[in-house]
């Protein structure tokens, strides 16, 4: 048997999947966070980040086709691993959760799934920008300058997806869960590959802690900062007016006809 | 004092089962959990009924056969205690208790509370043990071993075997007893030649007897009657990935014949 398959069909090996994807996954939850908190700073920063990714196409779809292979993976080790889980158990307890164990740790496939059903969304939401689900309008009209050029206006994106209550709702919802993922994921994926002894387990365990605390005070700011009117406020206003000429009808409002 | 139990009971494994509840009689308060099963027993006995099947053997903590689940947590409300150890004086004078058979595909059940707990030999078998000629007794310091090595491998291998942690494991993953195991043998330098071998063959037939994966949850190390760590999940984690990575070996040369 080659290696690949000798790693899938052992549960072990399946679990050194999980956890080699799951921390694939980290990593680009932290680089993300850090792009996404550009936000704070004036429109131009973030805007010319967002360009500069757009700008590498094969940069970007590398790395699109790289985090595609390890959700995949994660996806697939995480709901085969629990299939096996479930029939090792045909008949279970009278009542009780399994003694000594975490919420965390128990509901794992369920906060991983929620977190998928987010993921979707907020692709549809902000990459896709499907101009049905963000309660604003159509996003791909959000145009601004840099350089002489124009380019897509992801802050404007941003101070406007964020002013509408249930898009914040559900961003909120899918952080609180992936903080209680990573709380326990993080920590176990040491376990998993075999870095753990009686010093360290602490100390991982304090890694976990504190990364997902800040993994979660990072995504949520971002909403809760715009929602709250703290960012863009002035911005959003100017740019809901555009937004709104660009899409009216153009007998209604003439400037949409200069627009395009 | 007096319990009322809510206890399982199943004529065998191809009658359904339902809980019964029984009325102990009167109790001493210093007598074991199985003591009291033994004085309910006979009671049923008496009254013409079928008595409740339960494992035990050793009764002082040592053999690993005493099983049951009692009220939701393996070997009762203690931590680092066995079932037989456990003793009335922990439950209050009318105290209602549920008490449960291990329950995993790997251990099918066999009647009332008492299950089939062959897998664990049979992973045992394939490499449990090291390949050796036993002889005459040797020097007992001619295989030095580093003192730490020494203290990990004895606090694995106090692993009696029971499989609690299967039954509390939300997976019923067999990996707490599994990895003590592959470790006591691993740590020392007379497991080092199948060190490998062995970690792989045991995993592979933890796998085959239908015992679930891991997910760090922790409620094996919470009721092992010998309070094995979750550490030695993580050693064994590491034997496994480099045995992997290394699959088998080849014979290169008839290496008896010289
Ligand atoms: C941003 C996305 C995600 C990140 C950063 C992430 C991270 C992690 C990490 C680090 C682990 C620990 C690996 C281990 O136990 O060895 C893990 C485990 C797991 N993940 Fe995810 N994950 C993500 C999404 C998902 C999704 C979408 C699912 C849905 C099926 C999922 C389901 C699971 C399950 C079931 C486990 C195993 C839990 C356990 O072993 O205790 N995860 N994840
Ligand atoms: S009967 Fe031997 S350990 Fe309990």
């Amino acid at each position: 048997m080659n290696l690949c398959q000798r790693i899938w069909n052992s549960s072990l090996g399946k679990k050194y999947v999980m956890a080699l994807t799951g921390a694939a996954l980290f990593a680009f939850v932290v680089g993300h966070l850090v792009g996404n908190l550009q936000v704070f700073g004036p429109p131009e920063l973030i805007n010319t980040y967002a360009h500069f990714l757009k700008s590498k196409p094969a940069l970007l779809w590398s790395a699109r086709l790289g985090l595609l292979v390890m959700v995949t993976l994660h996806i697939a080790s995480a709901v085969t691993l629990s299939a096996m889980n479930k029939a090792a158990r045909p008949e279970p307890y009278a009542g009780k959760a399994a003694y000594g164990s975490t919420a965390q740790s128990r509901y794992m496939l369920v906060s991983g799934l929620v977190i998928l059903a987010f993921v979707l969304y907020h692709l549809a939401h902000f990459t896709v920008m499907l101009p049905g689900i963000n309660g604003v309008g159509d996003f791909s009209k959000l145009t601004t300058t840099l350089e002489g050029h124009a380019v897509p206006d992801a802050y404007a994106m941003m101070v406007l997806g964020f002013q509408v209550w249930w898009v914040v709702l559900f961003y909120l919802v899918a952080q609180g869960l992936l903080f209680a993922h990573l709380g326990h994921g993080l920590a176990s994926m040491f376990q998993s590959l075999g870095f753990r002894d009686h010093t360290w387990w602490p100390r991982i365990q304090c890694f976990a802690t504190l990364a997902s605390i800040a993994i979660f005070v990072g995504y949520a700011a971002i909403p809760l900062g715009i929602f709250t009117r703290v960012v863009g406020v002035d911005y959003a206003e100017q740019k809901k007016f555009e937004l709104r000429d660009a899409t009216l009808m153009p007998e209604k409002a003439p400037a949409a006809k200069e627009a395009k | 004092m007096k319990v009322f139990l809510k206890v399982w009971r199943q004529k065998n494994r191809n009658t359904p089962g339902t809980f019964k509840t029984y009325t102990s009689p009167e109790l001493n308060e210093n007598m074991s959990f199985l003591e009291m099963l033994d004085v309910v027993n006979e009671d049923l006995a008496n009254n013409g009924e079928e008595p409740i099947a339960f494992d035990h053997d050793c009764r002082e903590g040592i053999c690993g056969t005493c099983s049951l689940v009692i009220d939701g947590k393996p070997h009762g409300p203690h931590r680092g205690v066995a079932t037989c150890q456990t003793y009335m004086r922990s439950f209050k004078n009318g105290d209602e208790i549920v008490v449960e058979p291990f329950r995993a595909k790997a251990f099918p059940l066999i009647k009332d509370l008492v299950c089939d707990r062959k897998s664990f030999d049979r992973i045992q078998q394939v490499g449990g043990f090291i390949t050796v000629r036993t002889g005459a007794a040797p020097d007992a310091n001619s295989i030095p071993v580093p003192k730490e090595n020494a203290d990990l491998a004895m606090d694995a291998a106090q692993c009696i075997g029971c499989g609690a942690c299967v039954a509390a494991c939300k997976n019923a993953s067999a990996m707490l007893f599994v990895a003590a195991k592959v470790s006591h043998l691993g740590l020392m330098p007379q497991g080092q030649p199948e060190r490998y071998k062995r970690v792989k063959a045991m995993v592979t037939q933890m796998d085959e007897e239908g015992f679930g994966a891991c997910t760090v949850t922790g409620s094996c190390e919470a009721v092992c009657p010998k309070e094995i760590s979750l550490d030695f999940i993580a050693r064994m984690n590491r034997d496994y990935a480099v045995a992997l990575l290394k699959g088998d070996a080849k014979a290169a040369t008839s290496g008896g014949a010289g």
